[in-house]
């Protein structure tokens, strides 16, 4: 049992990407955030694997696909703990933690609904203004907004 | 040119704030000069404000300005449902300068974004209105003859009174000792206090209006305590005689104490305080005028003396 479970945790890939240390009930919202749902190249998800670091944890495996740095930007928003690893030829080619961005573009809905960024068709900005815990806020209203306050777009 | 919106208070620095009120005591001294002549402005007022309308529409027309705009988003192509940015980019071909008042928070942020002419916020809803903030520090140092370690008394709604968070921050930089008396629905901010903890700031807050609060002040700055700001009405009921000022409460005050209101009151300032010489929220609006000349000569990099 262990050792099935284990395989497929490491399951090879060629090329792509994994997602590791996702905490498990994060997990199902990195998927739908990131469109996952909509891809058609081969997928693979795991979830409550044990994890030394975050306690339980789900990982998502996608085969030749790179995170542009904006799908990262949100996936840190919602797990900042994940690492990514690039796979090339069957080798982790690159391994790195996640680090949210000084300035989220694009990213973000604003919470407040008297400011201009959700009254006009145009790009929300907001600037990080705390990190531990995650603080945001809007560039245009100034409306700060904490991580249960946050929609992603 | 380099452009130079003014969009908050937040933008400048403190140099920039003293170098703004010099120019407008200068205005004061002489207020009718033609450096706009041959100038055009807007003044776009996406919601209406007569009284900041007609303080930046003096303000240009001394200065030898021409004006065009609207003074309420009924009459203008906004109404038609055109986008804020395509209203900016259209009149910007046409002026120097915008001035611009709109309902939405960040609408003169994102205006100074898209916009090829500077951009000075006259309010943007609860958001910033700078203009209002300089009027303010000019009152203050024109009466206290400096800024520095001054007691500034904040009254009444500290919660959404954003010229009072403005005038909070911009005093940031002059050592200032703040005293917040307000009813616990209406408390400052914590974000604010935080702001003040971060810069060294004392302050102290007080439920109580009380003489012994206001005789060590050296400003009073009074603010609207409105009806609908409060959830629970039993606690409007009960608070709302409390902060207003009357003439008999500044018996013991400082020689030098002035009364501000950003204007307009209610009722919070009793008219027997308009003869005290203390009471100074009449001139305070007039020194909108000086200090909004110095602001549309800023953004328009005209140097004066
Ligand atoms: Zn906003």
């Amino acid at each position: 049992m262990t050792n099935s479970k284990k395989e497929l945790a490491v399951a090879a890939l060629e090329n792509g990407t994994v997602i590791d240390r996702i905490p498990s009930e994060q997990l199902f919202k990195v998927v739908s955030m990131l469109r996952l749902d909509t891809i058609t190249d081969s997928i693979t998800i795991g979830n409550n694997f044990g994890s030394k670091k975050i306690g339980k944890k789900g990982i998502i495996k996608v085969a030749d696909y790179f995170f542009k740095d904006e799908e990262i930007n949100k996936i840190a928003l919602i797990a900042p703990q994940a690492t990514i690893n690039v796979i090339r030829d069957y080798k982790v080619v690159e391994k790195y933690s996640i680090t949210l961005h000084d300035k989220l573009c694009g990213i973000i809905r604003c919470n407040n609904p008297k400011c201009i960024s959700n009254n006009e068709p145009m790009e929300t900005v907001f600037h990080v203004t705390r990190r531990e815990p995650l603080e945001v806020t809007c560039h245009y209203c100034n409306r700060p907004m904490e991580s249960h306050e946050i929609e992603i777009l | 040119m380099k452009k130079e919106s003014l969009v908050s208070i937040n933008d400048i620095s403190k140099e920039e704030i003293i170098d703004l009120l010099e120019k407008a005591k200068s205005f004061e001294e002489n207020p009718n000069r033609r450096v706009l002549e041959g100038k055009v402005i807007a003044t776009l007022f996406f919601e209406p404000s007569t009284r900041t309308r007609l303080s930046f529409e003096t303000a240009v027309n001394r200065l030898g300005g021409r004006i065009i705009g609207f003074s309420d988003a009924a009459t203008s192509s906004s109404s038609k449902g055109e986008s804020l940015k395509d209203t900016i980019m259209m009149v910007s071909n046409y002026v120097d300068l915008i001035i611009m008042r709109h309902y939405l928070e960040g609408a003169a942020r994102y205006a100074s974004e898209v916009s090829s002419v500077p951009i000075i916020n006259a309010g943007d809803g609860a958001n910033q209105h700078p203009s209002q903030t300089m009027l303010d520090l000019y009152s203050i140092y024109k009466t206290q003859g400096t800024l520095e370690n001054l007691n500034i008394t904040m009254v009444g709604d500290l919660k959404y009174g954003r010229t009072v968070h403005s005038l909070l921050q911009a005093m940031s930089h002059f050592h200032p000792t703040f005293h917040f008396v307000a009813p616990d629905e209406l408390k400052m901010p914590q974000e604010y206090k935080i702001f003040c903890d971060e810069h060294n700031i004392p302050y102290y807050e007080h439920r109580e209006f009380s003489e012994e609060v206001i005789n060590q002040a050296d400003i009073l700055y009074m603010t609207r305590v409105q009806r609908e700001r409060f959830t629970d009405l039993m606690e409007y009921e009960r608070v709302k005689n409390v902060y207003i000022l009357h003439n008999s409460m500044l018996a013991g005050s400082k020689p030098n104490l002035r009364v501000l209101h950003p204007l307009p009151r209610v009722n919070e300032i009793a008219y027997d305080v308009d003869d005290n010489p203390k009471a100074y929220y009449f001139q305070q609006a007039k020194n909108g005028l000086f200090a909004r000349q110095a602001i549309i000569c800023k953004v328009l990099g005209i140097d004066v003396d």
